[in-house]
């Protein structure tokens, strides 16, 4: 009788730890979702602003009408490949269109150099098109280590990440312009 | 914002981590940030330590990567950690080198939040950090925007680690070097060129200037040469004619504030380097200390001197090239002042100011308007 009762609750036992421990793994995986979600968010957002911000300086006195035709229709494209957070490939292709043509205008010499106002405009395209960079990179980073952490044998046979699909990463080209006479390394 | 910084190594020793915490500590207060930072300190440095530092006690010596480390771990670190984390109520939580088993680990562990990392070690053999990866993931996972200082960090980390990080490099700390004295009786009427680095590194190029210093020396005998690094200094006096081994100073292996004053003290400094510079820290900090800048044209100076304007540039390893330019700059003082002035202008781009607002965007990225704070978790740190 006393083995019986001694076997059941070393059984027991083991249950505990067991759901502790899986309980404990699925845990982990919700907040890498987490971050993974509040990564898209900022990427996102960064890909919005810098939109917005480059349709701003293109209707700006200091660009010439082709420049300013360029950006604006650059801008507009990925604005509209980017409505309701879409991701997939046809925004990405819009994003790093935007990206190239920033760096082909806005690399240019003497842009904006005698234009009041100009100058801080450009500064602001430049520090939105940082922030894309940034957070793009973060973004990957986040979808990288949630793969991996799903791809675990114990994750998928338990299936602890439910219904959500495999995060994808975003890639595009998001080189930001070198404005002449602009500082920091990013 | 409220940042709160986490140092893993003890804060009274010099070394680079330290250095940078502290710089950066610095210019996000001059940006008008809130900062607190969390190292372990030695007994009894309250009132020697920055208003802005908090202790974490003492760091322990222990073996860890193949040398004896000073780490703080254990209960009461961790405690210290929660309860720093707790007070402080950061918007974002940045930890330095937090792969060490020290108190941005345990930081990591601990928070909840917005986290910030920065990766100084590249060592792409990292004993230490290979064998330790999969310890370090639960921690590590919850960081959200990484940061490394080099590109070979970058690669170490990208490589043990995976995911990626972007790259901000070292600030350098412009105030500290404008503002010091020159040694006492330096320049001196003969006028000086400085050299900086160690001297038995061919690739330091000591050898080059030497041999430009005896062809300078025959028609100016009162000039002379600091020279400031470790290394045998008898061996590079023996490098020049007989006359002229009087007129080399060598001051050996230099604190951070002589290094500053040498860097003051000479008409003219040279940067002889063979290659194998990836940015030039030594470039920087004579320009910041308005030392008027000879160097060789390597791909890392050239940019740094933005193409010859904000220094002057000599082809890389010919010592009848740097002499000749070196003796049209000794005689023209005016072009002297200039340069110092466009390298002044120039070295913004590297100071610590500038490399801190990159910083604070990684932060604006990681921690969105509204977001919630860093908070401390229960205790079980899942």
């Amino acid at each position: 009788m006393a083995v019986w009762a001694a076997w059941a609750a070393l059984g027991l036992l083991a249950v505990v730890l067991v759901s502790f421990y899986v309980s404990w793994r699925a845990g982990r995986l919700d907040r890498l979702h987490t971050r993974l979600e509040t990564a898209w968010a900022a990427l996102d957002a960064a890909l919005s602003r810098r939109a917005a911000v480059v349709q701003e300086f293109s209707a700006g006195p200091w660009v010439e009408p082709a420049s300013a035709v360029l950006l604006a229709d650059a801008a507009g494209a990925a604005r509209r490949a980017g409505d309701a957070g879409a991701s997939g490939a046809e925004r990405e292709l819009a994003e790093s269109d935007l990206s190239r043509t920033l760096r082909a205008v806005l690399e240019e010499p003497g842009l904006a150099a005698d234009c009041p106002g100009g100058q801080a405009a450009l500064r602001e395209v430049e520090a939105a098109a940082k922030r894309v960079l940034l957070a793009r990179r973060f973004h990957n980073d986040a979808v990288a280590h949630t793969r991996q952490a799903r791809s675990r044998r114990l994750v998928r046979v338990l299936r602890l990440a439910g219904g959500a699909p495999l995060p994808e990463f975003f890639e595009i080209d998001d080189e930001p312009p070198r404005i002449p006479g602009s500082f920091g390394a990013l | 914002m409220r940042v709160g910084l986490v140092c893993p190594y003890t804060w009274e020793v010099p070394g680079g981590v330290q250095q940078h915490v502290g710089d950066l500590a610095e210019a996000l207060i001059g940006l008008g940030h809130r900062v607190s930072v969390l190292a372990p300190c030695d007994e009894g440095a309250g009132e020697a330590l920055p208003p802005h530092v908090v202790s974490a006690g003492r760091a322990v010596p222990v073996p860890y990567n193949g040398s004896v480390a000073r780490l703080a771990f254990g209960v009461r670190a961790a405690a210290r950690v929660r309860r720093w984390l707790r007070e402080g109520a950061f918007d974002v939580l940045h930890v330095h080198e937090p792969a060490a088993p020290s108190l941005s680990l345990l930081a990591c562990w601990a928070a909840e939040g917005p986290i910030v990392a920065t990766f100084h070690t590249s060592n792409p053999r990292s004993r230490a950090m290979a064998a330790s990866a999969p310890a370090l993931r639960t921690a590590l996972e919850k960081i959200s925007g990484r940061i490394a200082v080099s590109e070979a960090a970058r690669r170490t980390l990208v490589e043990h680690l995976g995911g990626d990080a972007v790259l901000i490099p070292n600030g350098v700390a412009v105030h500290r070097f404008a503002a010091a004295e020159p040694l006492p009786g330096w320049p001196g009427p003969g006028g000086a060129i400085g050299f900086l680095g160690r001297l038995d590194e061919p690739r330091k190029g000591l050898r080059v200037l030497l041999e430009a210093f005896a062809r300078l020396g025959r028609e100016r005998p009162g000039l002379r040469l600091l020279v400031a690094g470790p290394g045998d200094a008898e061996q590079a006096r023996a490098a020049l004619p007989a006359g002229l081994r009087a007129n080399l100073v060598a001051l050996g292996r230099v604190s951070e504030a002589d290094k500053a004053r040498a860097y003051r003290s000479v008409d003219l400094f040279c940067a002889p380097n063979l290659g194998g510079e990836s940015f030039g820290i030594v470039l920087t900090e004579a320009m910041s200390a308005g030392a008027p800048v000879l160097a060789s044209d390597i791909p890392a100076f050239r940019s740094v001197l933005g193409g010859g304007r904000a220094g002057e540039l000599f082809g890389t390893g010919d010592p009848a090239d740097l002499a000749a330019r070196a003796a049209a700059l000794l005689d023209a003082p005016e072009r002297r002042s200039g340069l110092s002035r466009a390298a002044q202008e120039a070295v913004r781009a590297y100071d610590w100011r500038t490399v801190a607002a990159d910083v604070v965007r990684v932060y604006e990225t990681v921690q969105p308007a509204g977001a919630s704070a860093v908070a401390a978790d229960g205790g079980t740190g899942g």
